[in-house]
């Protein structure tokens, strides 16, 4: 690994028979990224269930409590890196939860792996996988027709499942979609490419994790900067400092920009990009800064700096949103909850539930309450104003969570429409 | 962004700075867990990054087993000092000395009984959340464990009613008497750790260097000689040329032979490593395949 190593978030969606737990372990074994004591741990597992392989699947089992209980806790993280790139898996198991499951371990993804069992093509489940992908927003795609080793190899099957995925996602918001013929069983186009895929000339599975471009992953062009936290030392060498700490969510901001800040539409300029590290003339994102300006304003936590630009954020106590419910405690209607987006928490209500999506059909239906696992697009109110962007135009200021107060349960997790 | 450089090391950065910042912002009263090992060095860096140049929002605060390393102690203590940070040490003979942990064999490892102790001095100081630097690729329960992780009444981790974690949207809500753990560098590796050392020229106890040591082996662990363990009749006492990649409790930290004596050195021996950190270092994570996970139902962090 050196110095420019960069960072690439996947999922992986599919269920155990499409082979996905056999796909990670492939890709964690002939990346060699398998340490010997795991290696020996599940190879004595292997023997004592009678498999006659080692049974590379067995690198994702469970823990304790879910092996004894039959449960499965929605997502493990696994790293793993190559002289390219570090990579972290969001590995979401099981099928029941599934929606939630995905939907939380997809959030922070740049890529998802959505995988399809050869012979049995484009699946309920796959249209499922990919639609819940498209809502979150998952920058990149990859559909990984696996077990070509039991259709021979049929480059005719693979273009079949193409042609077939290809209609399907047409009515879906996807960017960049990549297919890749493999099998994990024999590593066929995981790490290495194996001899029977000759007719494909697109990249490896892991190659193309090494090389999807992800810089543009977050939104380079609107800057934005919740305050999180205020530094005011109060020590003599630093006796007027006023820092606003915070992440830049999207876009950049140099020394001298204007900055308005919001809701209050104040405007100043950026004095001082301070860091531990020494000052900066330009920052952007995702980097962790502490900003100072021109002039004395009221500002606090949950306050949002932008520049202008072709897409300013909206200042609204009430939006429209698709929501996806993760408790098993139904939404109630006439309940309030609590909303926190960016740096900022409000209470909240439902003004509207418009209706619910199919997750399998993409069909609407009319909803009166919405359980584990909904998906719905509703309204709400807040009790404060809210800076916000629409989700598809970034990710950090159009998304939020909500929050059950009476269990401190997050409850649901919304994207702004 | 295609024309500024953005490493691992910054993305992961710049995540730990944020959930630092969350903690200080949302949370009452924070404290940072530091025990003087490499990945609360990390931590503190972490916090000199989020922070400065004010001080920390938050004490940092030691659960000594007073099974720990001498190195790694004085570096705790200079560390702290060097910062001007204020450090609370508490220690388990506290709790012994109270009655709420009762050893009978004082070779045996103390990690089982630093919960009862950390619940203490989280009860002692009203903590409502406490740093640590736990990651997931150390251990399978921790791969599974959130980066907020919040606990009951008896600091309790329930692997099944975990908070749902998206994006980067942090709930840190609890009630009267309830806390949360959260682990700012839970997507960090032990190469990114030692790749961060490296970058930071951090100051890390010695002992992590290839050093020689009376060593004696017991059950296929190298074990080293102190105070807490001495040879068993017929083991034979050996000089080694060791480093310790974890340092905990003395009596469970076997070190691995090693020549390395800097940290470049550390980074090319651990990118060929074919034994995972606790596999080769914890002797208590062997005695079970679900260890960790009942110590930290527990409380353990």
């Amino acid at each position: 690994m050196s110095d420019t190593t960069q960072l690439l978030r996947f999922i992986t969606a599919g269920s155990v028979d499409d082979g996905k737990s056999t796909l990670i372990g492939r890709l964690l074994h002939d990346s060699k990224s398998i340490f010997e004591d795991q290696y020996s741990a599940i190879s004595k597992t292997s023997e004592k269930r009678g498999r006659a392989a080692v049974d590379l699947s067995l690198l994702t089992d469970g823990l304790q409590a879910e092996r004894e209980q039959g449960i499965t806790i929605d997502v493990a993280y696994r790293y793993f890196a190559t002289p390219k790139r570090k990579f972290i898996i969001g590995d979401t198991p099981g099928h029941e939860q599934y929606t939630r499951n995905m939907v939380t371990a997809a959030s922070t993804a740049n890529l998802a792996i959505i995988l399809i069992d050869a012979r049995r093509g484009v699946l309920t489940q796959t249209r499922r996988h990919t639609f819940l992908a498209s809502l979150v927003g998952v920058p990149h795609i990859v559909v990984a027709v696996n077990k070509m080793d039991m259709v021979d190899y049929s480059q005719a099957r693979f273009d079949e499942i193409v042609a077939e995925y290809t209609a399907f996602a047409a009515q879906l918001n996807l960017h960049d979609v990549t297919f890749i013929p493999l099998s994990a069983l024999n590593g066929d186009m995981v790490v290495e490419r194996g001899d029977s895929l000759n007719w494909y000339t697109g990249p490896a599975l892991l190659e193309l994790l090494e090389q999807v471009e992800i810089d543009h992953d977050v939104n380079t062009d609107d800057f934005r900067f919740p305050v999180q936290w205020v530094c005011r030392p109060q020590t003599e060498e630093y006796h007027d400092f006023r820092g606003f700490m915070g992440r830049i969510e999207a876009g950049e901001v140099s020394v001298g920009d204007e900055i308005t800040v919001l809701p209050s539409g104040h405007s100043t300029t950026v004095k001082e990009i301070v860091t531990y590290d020494g000052k900066l003339q330009t920052a952007f994102a995702p980097q962790s800064v502490t900003l100072t300006l021109s002039d004395e304003i009221d500002i606090s936590r949950g306050d949002l700096f932008v520049k202008a630009s072709a897409h300013p954020p909206k200042v609204e106590k009430e939006f429209e949103a698709t929501l996806c419910w993760l408790s098993e405690t139904p939404l109630e209607k006439h309940r309030k909850y609590l909303v926190k987006h960016t740096t900022r928490t409000a209470k909240c209500l439902f003004s509207r539930l418009d209706y619910r999506v199919d997750v399998n059909t993409l069909e609407h239906h009319a909803v009166e309450k919405l359980n584990m696992n909904d998906i719905a697009r509703v309204a709400l109110k807040t009790q404060l104003p809210l800076v916000f962007d629409s989700y598809t135009t970034d990710r950090a200021t159009g998304s939020f969570i909500v929050i059950d107060e009476a269990t401190n349960n997050t409850v649901a997790a919304g994207m702004i429409v | 962004m295609s024309k500024h450089t953005f490493t691992h090391l910054d993305a992961l950065e710049s995540e730990s700075i944020h959930i630092m910042r969350e903690v200080a912002a949302e949370c009452k009263n924070p404290a940072l867990l530091f025990s003087g090992g490499k990945d609360s060095i990390v931590m503190l860096r972490l916090a000199e990054k989020a922070f400065r140049p004010a001080k920390f929002p938050f004490p940092l605060v030691h659960i000594d087993t007073e099974h720990n390393f001498p190195e790694v102690i004085a570096c705790r203590d200079k560390l702290a000092a060097d910062l001007g940070e204020r450090l609370i040490v508490r220690s388990l003979e506290d709790s012994i000395k109270r009655g709420t942990i009762v050893i009978k064999d004082e070779s045996k490892p103390r990690n089982p009984f630093q919960s009862v102790t950390l619940l203490e001095t989280i009860a002692e100081f009203g903590f409502d959340a406490c740093m640590g630097g736990a990651r997931r690729d150390e251990e399978k329960a921790r791969a599974k464990e959130r980066i907020f992780s919040f606990r009951d009444e008896f600091g309790q981790w329930d692997p099944k009613n975990q908070r749902p974690e998206l994006w980067d949207t942090y709930n840190t809500r609890v009630h009267a008497g309830e806390n949360i753990r959260v682990f700012p560098i839970s997507n960090w590796t032990e190469m990114d750790i030692w790749q961060y050392i490296g970058r930071e020229k951090l100051y890390i106890p010695p002992i992590y260097y290839a050093h020689e040591r009376e060593v004696i082996r017991r059950g296929g662990n190298v074990i080293p000689v102190s105070h807490l363990v001495q040879p068993k009749p017929g083991e034979k006492v050996e000089v080694a040329t060791v480093r310790f990649r974890t340092v905990g409790d003395m009596t469970c930290t076997a070190p691995v032979e090693s020549t390395a004596r800097t940290v470049d050195e550390i980074i090319e021996e651990t990118a060929t490593t074919r034994i995972t950190e606790r596999g080769a270092t914890r002797m208590d994570d062997q005695t079970s395949d679900a260890s960790m996970e009942l110590r930290k139902k527990e409380g353990y962090f």
